[in-house]
């Protein structure tokens, strides 16, 4: 910097300074360094790619999960399509358009069997909704039976998957299917192994556009008997749906038959011609009649409310709030916990951050001040938990603290509490505090007894001689110097104890416990993972913010753990 | 800083031992009138600090009583003894800033906010900070912490203050500055000083008298100059400025003087100073610069010596020679500028008078 200030200042060119081999010297350095860090980056990368995959890539889950909605959508694709234009205001369930689309997604849904799994995505928000689609689930693929008997009555033909083929498949793939079939049947008579799959269903050009439902239904009829089923479109009869569908399609479009020629074109125009007389079924009073639920405008709110791909609903039933129709809202008085859990769990950390601060503190004290050998032994106690399992530790608790336990024993052996008013000391906040503590306490007395061992003993000295008492020389001169330490225990503790699963689980009781337990319960038992997502992103910003506060107050640079 | 009258300390047969087998003080009786800076001058270990913990109160007396102005204060407490402290390191509060560290023991006496903020004021002044009333101790210099180290001992207006080892940590030239400062202060104001070290320039530069300690006793309590000249043992003559050593026996005593041969059979006359009768071993002391080069007949000690090295420092050269069998006899001859004629390997003639080498304690 300096020598080309110079050279500016002598002949106004920056002179570039170079190796002796004439390279710059910038690029030299920099090829130097770089070298460096590539053998720096091989050092580490085994750990780093294990963290990225251990560490990172779970929390980059988790985060998504939280938001993520997709199931609505993907599960009913052409109800949410409808459903859109539906103004649930109006107080009155959506109009036939809507159950139309909700009738192909439905007969999709339940041959795929995912519509319970929607059941319970969307119960999260509404109990109830489960009970809806698994009772609807029963009886969807008899509604469109009505249409199917009648086309059937009408020309035996339409029950032939031949002629549905004919129909609404495209020549080159019925040209491509008679030749796979016959390079199977000839693999078949030689006994040799025919692994290739039926080649993929594609609709007749101009179908799309004739018959819109129809192709719509018929496609995904198609591609489920092909994928799922291992079987062709040329051997099964449609679903009801699909006669629905021709229903919907020739009734809206008599001249359908247009697109068609031949035998196909005279079959389309007869049915064309009958549908009119056809006895008709409505399918929003079909669904209402499986269950009366779907004629509540409200749960076509919620339906409604769920549709996009991604939500803040996780988060909000986090902190207690739900997404109305009407928008967010706080959750019935009787049905709030999480923010009392969260509440909780933040008094209970803070209780046993204290607790060690109080127990430690003076330890920590001992340690520092006890001659060499002695404070060894002391620091062997301190380290002794760590040898031991935590569940051992924690079982070890429950023994003492029950009230059959040693300690209740004792007390009432001692006469200090009598044999019926033995104290409870599980399975409430008690047992997590004093648990909690215990188990806890090392990570608060290590980073005090680092600090407090470089301070030199003359300052209390200094400030003994300087006429403290020795109350004063500990609480002026002593005591401040500690802070850091204490700083340090304190955020190790804290947050240790913040995210603890294990002991609340075993000792907590139901009022003991943290949102880890809740956290837990939604992964392993009520499969509600966006939730438990959530709860999960709350806590971790929970603990940030927490440590950013931390640091604007106490500084992280005075936190010492050594 | 007002006038205060120096405290009086005195140690009655004080004794102390840390692990019950050894005594790191061995009887120690020592009396310190008011006023006097006195100096505890030994090597390391020979059991200064603990004197001076002993009189600051965190360390318990084994045996003994240590009075301060005549008032026993064994069972006193540290805070109550109201003695000023200077430690090696300082330890000023690193989490106050020098303002604060000089009215902490105001505060504690529960001194008035407006007296406190001139005491401090007064003390800052006197070590010439006074603009750095507000800065941390970290962002001193060695110095400079120092200096606020000392302004805190004396900002409560102690009787006595101690120090141990304040200027070890300081580099030579800031450490004879400071030895001058203190001085003065202790001129000015009249306090008690007990002064640990274990640099004998230190002691000889501020001391009104030094007390050198070795093996928790004290060898020699005197004024700098007495030290110096007349050290009572060898150790003192020893660990007091440069000193040569020849050793020898006693032939005969004639009063204060007393004629020495030495082990290769030179005749000496010294001071009697601390032998045990005729055929008793004895070492003789003698300074490097009271070694002459020009003898002539009248002079008490004569004898020739081979000269092995010589270094030139400028304001003397010392030269090192073979005398009587010891090849570590140093002279040194002042460089008055004149033409000498002395060679590495000369033989040369010496000479010293009687009352300038001491008869003193044998060593082995
Ligand atoms: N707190 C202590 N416990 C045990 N022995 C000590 C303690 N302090 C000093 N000693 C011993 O006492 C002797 C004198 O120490 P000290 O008074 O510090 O000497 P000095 O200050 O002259 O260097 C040394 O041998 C030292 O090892
Ligand atoms: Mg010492």
């Amino acid at each position: 910097m300096t020598i080309q200030t110079h050279a500016d200042e002598t002949n106004g060119t920056p002179e570039v300074l170079t190796t002796a081999d004439g390279k710059p010297l910038k690029t030299s350095i920099a090829r130097a360094l770089r070298r460096e860090k590539m053998r720096a980056l091989l050092l580490i990368a085994p750990l780093l790619l294990f963290v990225i995959i251990t560490f990172v890539a779970p929390i980059v889950d988790m985060l998504f999960r939280s938001v993520e909605n997709q199931i609505v959508s993907t599960t009913l694709p052409r109800t949410v399509v409808e459903l859109d234009s539906w103004d649930g205001t109006t107080g009155e369930a959506p109009g036939e358009n809507v159950f139309n689309a909700l009738h192909f997604d439905m007969t999709v849904a339940v041959e795929r069997k995912n519509h319970t799994q929607l059941g319970t995505r969307l119960n999260y928000e509404e109990s109830g909704i489960s009970s809806m689609f698994r009772r609807t689930g029963r009886r969807v693929d008899d509604f469109g039976e009505i249409y199917a008997d009648q086309f059937i009555d009408l020309n035996s033909a339409w029950e032939a998957p031949a002629t549905w083929v004919s129909l609404m498949a495209s020549p080159d793939w019925i040209a491509e299917q008679a030749a796979w079939v016959a390079d199977r049947d000839a693999a078949r008579a030689n006994g040799t192994a025919f692994e290739q799959p039926e080649p993929a269903f594609a609709i007749r050009e101009g179908v799309a556009e004739a018959l819109p439902r129809t192709a719509d239904i018929y496609q995904a009829f198609a591609e489920f008997i092909q994928t799922e089923d291992q079987d062709s479109p040329t051997e099964e009869e449609p679903w009801n749906a699909v006669y629905t569908g021709l229903h919907d399609d020739l009734l809206a479009n008599p001249n359908a038959a247009s697109a068609f020629s031949g035998e196909t074109a005279t079959l389309l125009s007869q049915a064309a011609n009958a549908v009119s007389g056809f006895e008709k079924i409505s399918l929003r009073e079909a669904f209402i009649d499986a269950d009366e639920d779907w004629g509540n405008p409200y749960y076509w709110g919620v339906i409604q409310t769920f549709s996009p791909s991604y939500t803040s609903g996780y988060f909000l039933a986090a902190a207690d709030a739900e997404l109305t129709p009407q928008g967010i809202q706080m959750k019935p008085e009787d049905e709030q916990i999480y923010l009392y859990l969260f509440w909780r769990t933040l008094l209970l950390s803070v209780t046993i951050t204290f607790s060690c601060l109080l127990l430690g503190y003076p330890i920590a004290f001992l340690l520092a001040a006890l001659p060499a050998r002695s404070a060894n032994l002391l620091m062997i106690l301190v380290l002794l938990p760590f040898w031991t399992s935590l569940l051992v530790r924690t079982s070890a608790w429950k023994v003492l603290l029950q009230q059959q336990g040693v300690i209740n024993d004792f007390l009432v052996w001692t006469g200090l509490v009598s044999d019926a008013g033995r104290l409870v000391m599980i399975n409430n906040q008690t047992g997590t505090i004093i648990a909690m503590t215990h188990i806890l306490l090392p990570f608060m007395i290590l980073p005090l007894y680092s600090v407090m061992k470089t301070i030199s003993p003359s300052y209390v000295r200094a400030a003994k001689s300087l006429g403290a008492t020795d109350w004063t020389a500990f609480w002026r001169v002593y005591f401040p110097q500690t802070v850091p330490g204490i700083g340090a225990g304190a955020i190790l503790v804290f947050i240790l104890a913040i995210g603890y699963y294990i002991t609340p689980e075993l000792v907590g009781g139901t009022d003991g416990i943290f949102i880890s337990n809740r956290i837990a319960y939604h992964i392993s038992t009520s499969l509600n993972w966006g939730l438990a997502a959530a709860l999960g992103v709350i806590l971790l910003l929970a603990v940030m913010l927490l440590f950013y506060v931390y640091d604007k107050i106490v500084g992280i640079d005075n936190v010492k753990l050594g | 800083m007002t006038e205060t009258k120096g405290a009086a300390v005195r140690y009655e047969n004080v004794q102390k031992s840390y692990d019950g087998e050894t005594l790191v003080v061995k009887n120690l009786n020592l009396d310190i009138p008011p006023g006097e800076f006195l100096t505890m001058l030994g090597p390391s270990g020979s059991g200064k600090t603990t004197c001076l913990m002993m009189l600051a109160g965190f360390e318990p007396a084994t045996h003994g009583e240590i009075f301060l102005n005549d008032r026993p204060i064994n069972n006193v407490q540290p805070h109550k003894r109201g003695i000023g402290m200077v430690f090696q390191n300082y330890a000023l509060f690193p989490h106050m800033s020098v303002a604060e560290n000089l009215a902490f023991p105001l505060q504690v006496r529960g001194m008035g906010k407006a007296e406190q903020e001139q005491k401090v004021k007064r003390a800052l002044e006197m070590v010439e900070l006074g603009h750095f009333g507000s800065r941390r101790p970290a962002q001193l210099s060695g110095g400079q912490q120092q200096r606020v180290a000392v302004a805190r001992a004396l900002v409560f207006d102690p009787e006595l203050v101690l120090m141990d080892e304040p200027l070890g940590a300081l580099d030579k030239q800031l450490r004879e500055q400071m030895q001058y400062e203190i001085k003065h202060i202790h001129d000015n104001i009249g306090v008690s000083i007990v002064y640990v070290t274990h640099d004998q320039t230190e002691a000889l530069t501020m001391s009104d008298r030094v007390a050198v300690f070795n093996d928790g006793v004290i060898q020699q309590l005197s004024r700098p100059d007495v030290l110096y000249e007349n050290p009572q043992n060898s150790f003192v003559a020893q660990f007091i400025g440069e000193n040569n050593k020849l050793s020898g026996t006693v032939e005969a005593v004639e009063g204060e003087t007393c004629t020495v041969r030495l082990d290769d059979g030179t005749m000496l006359k010294a001071d009697a100073v601390n032998i045990d009768g005729v055929g008793s071993r004895t070492t003789i002391s003698l300074r490097p610069e009271r070694v002459e080069f020009d003898t002539h007949e009248t002079m008490d000690n004569l004898v020739s010596g081979q000269i092995e090295e010589m270094i030139y420092l400028g304001d003397h050269i010392r030269v090192r020679m073979n005398v009587a069998g010891n090849n570590e006899f140093v002279v040194k001859v002042r460089n008055r500028g004149e033409k000498r004629d002395l060679k590495t390997g000369q033989t040369v003639e010496i000479g010293w008078a009687a009352g300038d080498c001491k008869a003193l304690d044998a060593v082995a």
